[in-house]
């Protein structure tokens, strides 16, 4: 793994190497908007079109006005907006229970984070104990979600830097990644598998031998991207030195995940700030230092490789942990087993209270982040102490990871913008919720 | 951490394992600026404002009591089990930041503002803070003073209304065949 070489620690912890560029390149005044320059203003020269929205190669709907002169970007405003569907105010109208259904489809490529962050939150207002199993088999999906989304990322900006056939590999590995969700949820994508307390159901039986054959086989199907794409010089020529982000640029832009990694910062919160399981997980983070489109390219592949190996230590503990308990054993919060409803009153009474006024969250306000495959993601919820949120703000990596472009296009030309774009992997639906 | 000593300090108080700060409106730059280069966080995360219109408004649940004893026609309320805390303003805007050390170290600093009431940019403490500031005027109406680009950023650009208010209706699309007409 290209660690950057250790340097003389000028500057505090974590950065490891940040001399990609000198000085800055966020434009102004305006930091997400990069105005034509002086000499090229009002020339007849310089053409402005709209790149998007539903341009095939934005990834959703994202529209770029541009200022070209010829072939070179010299103007840049990212419009962004033409996906928002107001999950936020949605959530405040509905109880904390049918709320889970929502951040998964916010951000629609990694699913599980999202839900995952949703719940983490609320467990941390109701100061609420998950099982151990249940903490286990949140990290494995996790793990495969940011698996999956990596892998849609990479098989799309193959495709449109015109490496077709990686487009079809990735998604044939994508499609094992849905069938364990389909084992395990009964859905291939928004499964709402995490409950409040811990998992809406027990591990089915035959997922442990489908997802160990899928741990064996992906560092293979790995090396094959790698064959296909690593020492292909159309890829290189395409990917290295373009759309570069430096270090200090990053951190001003508030960049987080692959697109922090790849700029040289060695953060992650998977193991900064342990969430989960991931305390007790051995994986390594990867990092590199030139900040281009190459290695974002390169953090993925390695992300890849090491959730790999996380789902599989995931998958030996819980084989250990069959017929554990799955969710928290609290009838204010968790519905009850389905079979007590036949027998026993107060579980009846708890289960249709639950299902129709919803449980209660205690007053408080907090803010949850987890490392999902496109950077922090965040969550912050405010209780007014009833059964629904008072206020529901998730904090988009992809959003955040849009307001570089304008730093990213400096002097570059329009086929590269298609591959800075697909680099920063922004989801529509995350950016505008 | 010597929270007291960022600019416009007014409390600090810790919930649920977080720091939240209450800085006064008027000198969150400042604090921004100070929280950046004398206590280290490199990052702005997120900010986030929140209305507080009615919080607290539906009341304890229970039977509501009257002169002659319980009104049969509102036996009981679906309210809060207690009363929340009382809020200083309608509006908070928090500034949620991250300094990356071993170990991270998170603050929320929050400060209290009226309708209307503007409070400074931090597009140049932190240039991420562009579309943060932009979304959060766009959807809650918060007026940033100094931001050199603030307009719609989700919404329509004639868009009326600002749709994560408290009072802004839900279900509001005008409709054409009803009864008022």
């Amino acid at each position: 793994m290209a660690i950057a070489p250790e340097r003389p620690r000028t500057r505090a912890w974590p950065v490891v190497h940040a001399d990609q560029y000198e000085g800055t390149r966020i434009p102004r005044p305006v930091p997400t908007v990069r105005p034509v320059p002086e000499r090229l203003r009002g020339s007849d020269d310089v053409l402005r079109i709209n790149f998007g929205p539903n341009h095939p190669s934005t990834h959703g709907v994202l529209r770029l006005v541009l200022d070209l002169d010829g072939e070179q970007v010299v103007g840049l405003d990212a419009v962004i907006g033409y996906l928002h569907t107001g999950f936020e105010k949605t959530m405040e109208q509905k109880t904390w229970w049918k709320c889970v259904t929502y951040p998964e489809r916010i951000d629609y490529v990694g699913f599980q984070n999202n839900e995952l962050t949703f719940v983490l939150a609320v467990e941390k207002l109701l100061d609420l104990e998950v099982p151990e199993k249940a903490t286990w088999m949140r990290t494995l999906l996790c793990e495969l979600s940011r698996i999956h989304s990596h892998l849609i990322f990479l098989g799309t900006s193959a495709l449109e830097l015109g490496a077709v056939s990686m487009f079809w590999y990735c998604f044939r590995e994508r499609e094992l990644v849905l069938d364990l969700f389909e084992m395990v949820t009964g859905q291939r994508m928004h499964t709402r598998y995490f409950q409040v307390g811990g998992l809406a159901e027990d591990i089915p039986e035959g997922f442990y031998a489908q997802c160990r054959s899928f741990v064996e086989w992906m560092p293979k199907a790995l090396d094959d991207y790698l064959a296909l794409l690593d020492r292909n010089a159309i890829w290189l020529e395409r990917t290295k030195g373009i759309g570069v982000l430096s270090a200090d640029d990053a951190i001003a832009l508030g960049q987080t995940g692959p697109v922090l990694r790849a700029s040289g910062v060695d953060w992650d919160l998977r193991r900064d700030e342990p969430h989960l399981s991931y305390g007790q997980l051995d994986f390594r983070v990867p990092v590199y230092a030139n900040g281009d489109v190459y290695d974002r390219y390169r953090v993925r592949m390695d992300e890849m490789r090491e959730s790999t190996r996380i789902v599989d230590q995931c998958l030996r503990r819980l084989e250990r942990l069959k017929g554990h308990p799955w969710i928290a054993d609290d009838r204010k919060v968790v519905l009850p087993p389905r079979e007590e409803l036949h027998t026993s009153m107060e579980s009846l009474i708890h289960h249709f209270k639950i299902v129709t006024e919803g449980f209660r969250v205690p007053e408080g306000e907090v803010y949850v982040a987890t490392e999902s495959p496109r950077g922090e993601q965040g969550c912050y919820l405010v209780s007014e102490g009833g059964p629904k949120p008072w206020r529901v703000h998730f904090r988009a990596p992809s959003f955040v990871a849009l307001e570089a472009t304008a730093t990213c296009v400096h002097e570059t030309l329009v086929a590269d913008l298609i591959a800075i774009v697909g680099s920063l992997d922004a989801v529509m639906g995350d950016t505008d919720r | 951490m010597s929270w007291d000593s960022i600019p416009g300090f007014v409390s600090v108080k810790e919930a649920f394992g977080e720091t939240t700060v209450t800085v006064e409106p008027a000198r969150i730059r400042d604090a921004c600026l100070h929280a950046r280069d004398e206590l280290g966080f490199q990052m702005l995360v997120d900010i986030v404002a929140t209305d507080y219109l009615n919080w607290g408004g539906r009341g304890v649940s229970g039977y509501i009591a009257t002169a002659s004893g319980r009104d049969l026609n509102f036996p009981s309320t679906q309210g809060l089990q207690t009363l929340p805390e009382v809020k200083a303003r309608r509006f908070s805007v928090a500034y949620h930041l991250l300094a990356l050390r071993q170990p991270p170290v998170r603050v929320r600093l929050k400060c209290w503002l009226d309708d209307g009431e503007p409070v400074p940019s931090v597009v140049s403490v932190w240039p991420t803070a562009d579309w943060h500031e932009r979304e959060q005027f766009d959807l809650m109406g918060i007026r940033f003073d100094g931001h050199p680009n603030l307009k719609r950023l989700i919404m329509d650009d004639d868009w009326e209304g600002h749709p994560l208010r408290k009072d802004y209706p839900i279900g509001g699309e005008p409709v054409r065949f009803s009864e008022a007409e």
